[in-house]
C-alpha cells in the first residue's frame, strides 16, 4: 500500500535476492565480519558502526578481490541502501577511510514494522518542514504541498505524528539521534530520491509473470548421450580453431582500427578485394557455411563449379535463401521463378533432387510459403557439402587462392610501452588430446548420437568392449547413414593422441 | 508445443506427475554419464594471458536509458533503441548518427541498411526477455530466455518447443547463441550466467563470483567462443573464460545498468549499451 510507484514484484525481488542478503549477513558476522566498533564522529561516539576503510579490506579479503573491485562493490551496497554513511549523510558514497558507516534497516526509520505505509513518507516531510521552519528544497516543498492534497483528510495526523516524533528525538542522547537522522536520510534519498538523482530502484519496463501456467514437455524428440568428456572437445577444438581469428584475445592485422584509429584492417578485409587475407582464405576451409558466409568464397566456389558444370546447384541454394529472407511480398514469384529455372522438366538449370523431395516439394508449391524449398535446399547442401565442396578445398583454384593471400604486416606500436601480446602470422596447430580415460570406459555396450556430421568426433558412438583395452568406435553421419569402424589402434593416425 | 486433449483417467495433476517422473529418469541416466566437468577437460588448454580492454569509443545522444543494441554487417555501424522512444543508427568508428527514427520501442529484427522490418518473433506460451537465432546450416532454431527462468528452444516453422533448460534461479534476461551454434549462453537476475551444451540437453557450466551480487542482464562471445562478455546491474562488465570458468577481467566505466553488450561481427569490438544514456565501444 505504498504510495510507491514499483510493481511489488520488481521490488520484492530486488529486495530479497538471497546472494545479496548473504553479503550483508556475512558483513554482519559478529566473529567473521566487518570490525564495527565505537567510532568517533567529531565529539560525539557512535556505538556500533564501521570505518569506510574495515568495509574494503573486509570485501578485500573475503572475497579474494582486488581493490578497484572492493571500492565498486562498497559503492554499490552504499548505492543500494544496505549501508549509510553517518558523515555527510546527504552524499551516498563509500568514502575508504576512517568515515564511519552502519548498516540500514529494513522498515521506514522509526516506525514499527505493520505500521501504516503510506504515513512515513509525509511524516518525513512534516518533520522536516518544521525543524527547518519552512526552508525545504525546491523539489521538497513541491512533494510537501503534492502530499498535503493528496491525504488532506489525516495532515493534522501526520502533522501530530511528525511533531511527536522531534520531541522524543530531543530527549534522546547525541548519538542515537545522530544515527536516527542519517538512518533516516539515507532511507529516504534512496525510496523518493531528488529529481534527477539515479534512482537505484529504477526496474526498467514491467515484467509479466505467469508462473501459473503449467507447461508440460510432452514430446520428447531427441535424447543426446554422450560421455561429456567426448562433448566439450568440440568447444575446446572450435576456439583454438578461431583463436587466430579473434581479434580480442589475439589482435588482429596490420592493427585493430579501433585502437590504432587506422581502417587498413578493414580495407583489407572489405566485401569485395582484388586480394582476400590469407587468414579469410583459411577460414574458408574451416566449413562449409564459413566458405558461403563469405561473399567471395560464395564466387570463388561458383567458378569452380562452372568448371564441374554443377553450378545450377549453388544458384538453385542461393535462389532458395532469397525466399527464406526475403520480402513476403515476393514469395510468390520467386517461387514460380524457382520452378521454371531448377524444378521444371527441361529446365535450363535443372537440379538434381531424389524423387522423394522433388515430389514433396513439387506439392507444397501449389501454396508457396517462405519455407516451401527447406527439403530440397537442404537437399542440395548437403550434396555440395560431401561432394563438390571437399574437392574444392584439393583443387588449383583453391590453393592458387591461398598461396597468393595477402598476410598484413603488423604495423609498429613503439608509443605504448605495454606490448600486446605478437600477432604471429601462421596460426597455431590446433591440437586436441582425448584424457587418458581410455581404460574407464563402462564395459557394455552404449549409443549415443551427435548432430553435426562436420567433425570425425560428434559421432554416432557405439562401444563395444572386448577383454582388455581394445574397443571399436563407429560412427554414423546422420543425414547420411554411413558408418565408419575404428579400433583404438587407429587413433593416432585420425588425430587423438593420450 | 505437442497439444493433446486430455485422455480419459487422466487429469492434469497425474500428467504433471508422469512427466515430473520421467524428468526424474532423465537426469538419473544423464548423472550415470556424467563422468568429467567441462573446466576439468579445458585444464590442458592454455591459461589466457591478462588482456587489457579499455573503452575506446562513448556515443552520447539518447536522452534515456538504451535498451538494445546490435552491430551491421558491415562491422562499424550499429543500431540501438532507447526509452527516449529513438531508434539511432550510428557510425560507431566516426561517432556520426546516420538515421533516426521513433519507434514503440518494442524488440524487433531491423534491416538496417534499408530501414525496414523484417521479422518479429512471438507466438509462444513463456513470455519472453530475450531470443537468439540459431548460426547453424538449418537454421530454422532460435532460443528464447524469459522471466519464467525458463530457456527454450524453438523451431522455427513448426512453432515447437525443442528443448527446455531451467536451472537458473531468477528471470533469464538474454540468451546467446555458441558461434557454432551447439551450444547457448544465458544471462540472469541471479547474477549466474550458465552455459547450456544442446546435444548433452543440460547446462554445463555455471558462471558467478561472490562478489558479483547483482544480476546480469545481457551476454556475448568473442568471435572464437573463448570469452563471455557479460554486462551487470551494477554497471560493470565481466569476462568470463568459456572453457575454464574463470573471470579474466573485469570492465568499470559505465555510470548505469549495462543493458546490452555485442561483439562486432569482425570481432574487432565490443559494443555495451547502458542506462547512462551512453554506448561504449571497446577494444
Amino acid at each position: 500500500m505504498t504510495i510507491n510507484t514499483l510493481a511489488k514484484g520488481a521490488w520484492h525481488r530486488e529486495q530479497m535476492a538471497s546472494f545479496r542478503k548473504k553479503v550483508i549477513v556475512a558483513m554482519q558476522d559478529p566473529d567473521m565480519g566487518v570490525k564495527m566498533r565505537n567510532q568517533r564522529l567529531l565529539i560525539t561516539v557512535i556505538p556500533h558502526a564501521m570505518t569506510g576503510r574495515d568495509i574494503i579490506d573486509w570485501l578485500i579479503q573475503k572475497y579474494n578481490i582486488c581493490e578497484e573491485e572492493a571500492l565498486h562493490v562498497g559503492a554499490m551496497l552504499v548505492r543500494y541502501g544496505y549501508v549509510y554513511p553517518l558523515k555527510e549523510p546527504r552524499s551516498l558514497v563509500l568514502r575508504p577511510d576512517e568515515s564511519p558507516y552502519r548498516f540500514q534497516v529494513s522498515q521506514p526509520p522509526l516506525h514499527p514494522p505493520g505500521s501504516v505505509f503510506i504515513l512515513p513518507a509525509p511524516i518525513y516531510l512534516a518533520k522536516k518542514n518544521i525543524r527547518k521552519q519552512g526552508e525545504l528544497m525546491e523539489y521538497e516543498k513541491e512533494r510537501y504541498s503534492v502530499l498535503h492534497k493528496r491525504i488532506n483528510h489525516t495532515w493534522d495526523f501526520v502533522v501530530m505524528q511528525a511533531r511527536e516524533q522531534l520531541r522524543a528525538s530531543k530527549q534522546r542522547r547525541k548519538a542515537d539521534r545522530i544515527v536516527l537522522e542519517c538512518q533516516e536520510q539515507a532511507y529516504w534519498l534512496i525510496n523518493r530520491p531528488p529529481p534527477g538523482a539515479h534512482n537505484v530502484l529504477d526496474m526498467g519496463l514491467e515484467r509479466i509473470n505467469n508462473s501459473s501456467r503449467v507447461t508440460l514437455v510432452s514430446d520428447i524428440t531427441f535424447l543426446y548421450f554422450l560421455f561429456y568428456s567426448l562433448l566439450f572437445i568440440p568447444f575446446v577444438k572450435y576456439s583454438e580453431q578461431y583463436l587466430n581469428h579473434d581479434p580480442i584475445m589475439q589482435g588482429c592485422l596490420p592493427s585493430n582500427p579501433w585502437i590504432s584509429d587506422d581502417t587498413a584492417h578493414w580495407t583489407m578485409n572489405a566485401e569485395v578485394v582484388p586480394s582476400p587475407t590469407r587468414l579469410r582464405v583459411e577460414r574458408w576451409s574451416f566449413s562449409f557455411m564459413e566458405l558461403l558466409n563469405d561473399s567471395m568464397g560464395r564466387r570463388e566456389f561458383m567458378t569452380y563449379l562452372e568448371k564441374e558444370f554443377s553450378a545450377e546447384n549453388l544458384c538453385f541454394w542461393q535462389a532458395c535463401e532469397d525466399v527464406r529472407h526475403g520480402e513476403n511480398s515476393r514469395i510468390i514469384e520467386k517461387v514460380e521463378d524457382i520452378y521454371k529455372n531448377f524444378l521444371a522438366p527441361g529446365a535450363a538449370r535443372w537440379v538434381n533432387i531424389d524423387s522423394k523431395t522433388m515430389d514433396k516439394t513439387l506439392h507444397g508449391i501449389r501454396h508457396p510459403h517462405r519455407f516451401v524449398m527447406d527439403d530440397a535446399q537442404m537437399h542440395i547442401y548437403f550434396l555440395m557439402k560431401k561432394d563438390s565442396y571437399p574437392r574444392y578445398l584439393k583443387s588449383d583454384l583453391y590453393k592458387n587462392m591461398l598461396a597468393k593471400a595477402v598476410v598484413p604486416q603488423e604495423t609498429k606500436k613503439s608509443v605504448f610501452p605495454f606490448m600486446r601480446r605478437q600477432r604471429h602470422a601462421r596460426g597455431r596447430a590446433s591440437r586436441y588430446q582425448l584424457c587418458s580415460w581410455f581404460p574407464s570406459l563402462m564395459p557394455g555396450p552404449k549409443t549415443c548420437q551427435s548432430q553435426s556430421p562436420e567433425s570425425p568426433l560428434y559421432l554416432l558412438v557405439t562401444i563395444a568392449t572386448t577383454q582388455g583395452v581394445a574397443f571399436s568406435l563407429q560412427s554414423y553421419c546422420l543425414c547420411e547413414s554411413q558408418s565408419f569402424s575404428f579400433t583404438a589402434a587407429r587413433l593416432p593416425e585420425l588425430g587423438f593422441q593420450r | 508445443m505437442a497439444c493433446q486433449g486430455l485422455q480419459s483417467g487422466e487429469t492434469l495433476a497425474s500428467l504433471k506427475k508422469e512427466s515430473d517422473s520421467l524428468k526424474k529418469k532423465l537426469e538419473e541416466e544423464r548423472g550415470k554419464l556424467n563422468d568429467i566437468e567441462l573446466h576439468q577437460v579445458a585444464e590442458k588448454v592454455e591459461m589466457l594471458g591478462a588482456l587489457s580492454i579499455k573503452t575506446k569509443r562513448l556515443l552520447k545522444g539518447h536522452g534515456n536509458k538504451v535498451l538494445c543494441m546490435d552491430w551491421c554487417k558491415d562491422k562499424r555501424r550499429l543500431v540501438s533503441s532507447s526509452q527516449d522512444g529513438k531508434v539511432i543508427v550510428w557510425d560507431a568508428f566516426t561517432l556520426n548518427k546516420l538515421l533516426t527514427s521513433s519507434g514503440d520501442g518494442t524488440c524487433a529484427l531491423w534491416d538496417v541498411e534499408s530501414g525496414q522490418l523484417l521479422q518479429s518473433f512471438h507466438g509462444h506460451t513463456a513470455d519472453v526477455l530475450s531470443l537468439d537465432l540459431a548460426p547453424s546450416e538449418t537454421g530454422n532454431t532460435f532460443v528464447s530466455g524469459g522471466s519464467d527462468k525458463k530457456a527454450n528452444v524453438w523451431d522455427m516453422r513448426s512453432g515447437q518447443n525443442i528443448q527446455s533448460f531451467e536451472s537458473h534461479e531468477s528471470d533469464i534476461n538474454c540468451v546467446k547463441y555458441y558461434p557454432s551454434g551447439d551450444a547457448f549462453a544465458s544471462a540472469s537476475d541471479d547474477s549466474t550466467c550458465r552455459f547450456y551444451d544442446l546435444r548433452a540437453d543440460r547446462e554445463v557450466a555455471v558462471y558467478q563470483k561472490d562478489s558479483v551480487i547483482f544480476g546480469a542482464s545481457t551476454v556475448d562471445f568473442s568471435l572464437s567462443g573463448r570469452l563471455l562478455f557479460a554486462g551487470y546491474n551494477d554497471y560493470t562488465i565481466n569476462v568470463w573464460d568459456v572453457l575454464k570458468g574463470t573471470r579474466v577481467s573485469v570492465l568499470f566505466g559505465h555510470e548505469n545498468r549495462v543493458s546490452r553488450v555485442r561483439v562486432s561481427p569482425d570481432g574487432t569490438a565490443l559494443c555495451s549499451a547502458s542506462w547512462d544514456n551512453t554506448l561504449r565501444i571497446w577494444a
